[in-house]
């Protein structure tokens, strides 16, 4: 039988996988906002496991808010990416250093 | 269940600002470049009106409406009203700096717009839902407006860094609410605060720390005001303006509701945080700065003191404190504003006044700006009688009451601190001579509000109390 700390562990799990990524990874923006994409979903299986256990709704209608502004989300990042992309010529985190002092 | 239709009084202001920034984005779609204007006369006339709105329907009680998820309190309407009219002035400001940049398109303003929408459903917020959807909308449009300047390297990068961190930090905010949620069973800030005492400790602790997280990048407060130089120094100076005030305003706001509002109960657990925060804010914030040649990084910088400052009234945990906070934010803004109209005043097309020497001689160029100058750089270090100087002493004479005198001397301290770098962009103004002879090309507009924003920080410095007993009285 599954219980709610199963989902916890889970929703607990893929948002450390998710940090950890953003923090690791050096390479790629488009896997930092993957990571940021699957930091959402952990917090939205958090919120269908204690709805669903605490038998309320108001959680399920926060994950159909948060899917829907993480789409937004995605749609400006990517529109952000495509822009940056334009005037650098690259992707690479490591080469994000215009800005600094 | 039965269906109850809420009361749509209590968000008119809200409900009259969308409908009008749809209005203006459809008119906006059929204008030509040269008839730009009427975008930007009609986004004025919807601040003035939704301040003017928030006015009329500011109530002594604390209304709530949309099933508890909308709040209405003297706090909010102060705050709403503030937010209008600051805006106003980042627009002007703004537009002749749009037009020299080719960037004077109505997307500017509608995104502005939308981003004080979003501000003022987090002001009302009495819900994680509308804290949250508020936030996001507000930051969704700062970061479009950052990545406005599409051919800039500096500005796409800045959206970059700006989009991610912002990012996580929402993801991390949520993840502390959902984690608040599952104890509590309640999404609803009023009934959090009632379950609060029942709750498990440990998973209600774990929570907190999430949401402080959340609600500290929002702010800027060290250790993660990694974003505010970055984004500052490479958001073109008009959406600066934008970034650097209102939303500060905002973010307070939502400190408030999530954590007094919401999670008053654990009063001992933030407080200890917070106070954390706001030393490393204050110390970092005001050292850093002064190795800062680039003024759009050191008002950075120097915000990311003055949040600290603003933390210290909410760790006092009591109403006098909240008071003084919301003064403080209020004031901030005010002079943050002034302080990059400043900025815009001096840049024109294809000259940007970024560095401290750019405004070397401004008192021979105009002795009249550089007394605005000197106001807003006195009134940030919080040199009597200048208005800075009653939003520090509010907060650490309520810093004192409630017993944390080491508090305050940390924030005592570090002001002194700061206070060098605000005087030398001051002795640049009047005493080194200017680089370069250009006259000041600003038009008329920006003149008169930056005149009438230098003027405000003098006047309200002198005759303080109106306000301060404006903002202690929204908590009493």
């Amino acid at each position: 039988m599954l219980t709610l700390t199963h989902f916890l562990v889970l929703g607990a799990i893929v948002f450390s996988i998710s940090l950890a990524g953003v923090f690791i990874n050096r390479k790629n923006i488009i896997i930092l906002l993957m990571c940021v994409e699957l930091m959402l979903l952990a917090v939205n299986t958090n919120f269908i496991a204690f709805s669903h256990f605490l038998n309320d709704t108001a959680g399920q209608v926060f994950v159909f808010f948060i899917l829907t502004v993480a789409a937004a989300e995605a749609a400006i990042g990517l529109a952000i990416l495509v822009v940056l992309f334009r005037n650098k010529r690259t992707i690479n985190v490591e080469e994000l250093d215009t800005l600094k002092g | 269940m039965n269906f109850v239709t809420p009361d749509f009084m209590p968000a008119m202001p809200e409900i009259f600002l969308l409908s009008m920034v749809c209005v203006i984005m459809i008119i906006d779609l059929f204008l030509k470049d040269e008839s730009r204007g009427a975008t930007y006369v009609l986004s004025l006339i919807a601040l003035i009106t939704t301040a003017f709105l928030s006015f009329s329907n500011y109530s002594e009680q604390s209304i709530t409406t949309f099933n508890g998820s909308f709040i209405l309190d003297p706090m909010a309407s102060i705050l709403k009203i503030s937010i209008c009219i600051i805006v106003v002035g980042v627009f002007i400001y703004a537009k002749d700096y749009l037009k020299d940049r080719n960037i004077y398109k109505g997307e500017y303003f509608t995104l502005g717009l939308f981003g004080v929408l979003g501000m003022m459903v987090m002001v009302s917020a009495g819900n994680f839902l509308t804290v949250y959807l508020g936030l996001e909308l507000l930051s969704l449009s700062m970061y479009a407006m950052i990545a406005m300047q599409r051919d800039s390297i500096v500005a796409s990068e800045a959206a970059m860094k700006y989009f991610i961190l912002g990012a996580i930090a929402s993801g991390m905010l949520l993840y502390g609410m959902s984690m608040v949620y599952g104890v509590t069973g309640s999404l609803d800030l009023a009934t959090i605060n009632k379950a609060v005492a029942g709750a498990d400790r440990v998973v209600m602790s774990f929570g907190l720390v999430f949401i402080i997280l959340g609600v500290a990048f929002k702010l800027g407060a060290v250790p993660f005001h990694m974003w505010m130089p970055d984004v500052y120094h490479g958001s073109p100076t008009s959406v600066t303006l934008y970034i650097a005030s209102a939303p500060k305003i905002a973010a307070f706001a939502m400190m408030y509701r999530l954590l007094v509002d919401g999670l008053a109960g654990m009063h001992a657990d933030w407080q200890m945080i917070l106070i954390i925060l706001s030393v490393l804010s204050m110390v970092f914030g005001n050292i850093i700065a002064i190795a800062q040649t680039n003024i759009k990084r050191m008002l950075a910088y120097s915000t990311i003191s003055h949040v600290g400052f603003i933390i210290m009234g909410v760790v006092t945990g009591t109403q006098a404190g909240y008071g003084a906070a919301m003064f403080y934010a209020i004031v901030y803004a005010i002079m943050s504003v002034g302080a990059f109209g400043m900025i815009v005043l001096l840049s024109r097309a294809g000259y940007e006044a970024e560095n401290i020497d750019d405004f070397k001689g401004l008192n021979q160029k105009s002795p009249w700006f550089a007394f605005v100058m000197m106001a807003i750089m006195f009134s940030m270090a919080g040199v009597p009688p200048f208005l800075g100087f009653w939003a520090k002493i509010a907060v650490l004479q309520e810093a004192v009451n409630s017993g944390l005198v080491w508090f305050a001397v940390v924030g005592v301290v570090t002001s002194v601190i700061g206070a060098f770098y605000y005087l030398r962009v001051i002795k640049v103004v009047y005493f080194d001579k200017p680089v370069d002879e250009t006259p000041l090309q600003a038009s008329m507009d920006i003149r008169l509000t930056l005149s009438f924003n230098g003027l405000a920080i003098l006047a309200i410095g002198l005759y303080p109390t109106a306000l301060i007993a404006l903002c202690m009285s929204t908590f009493a």
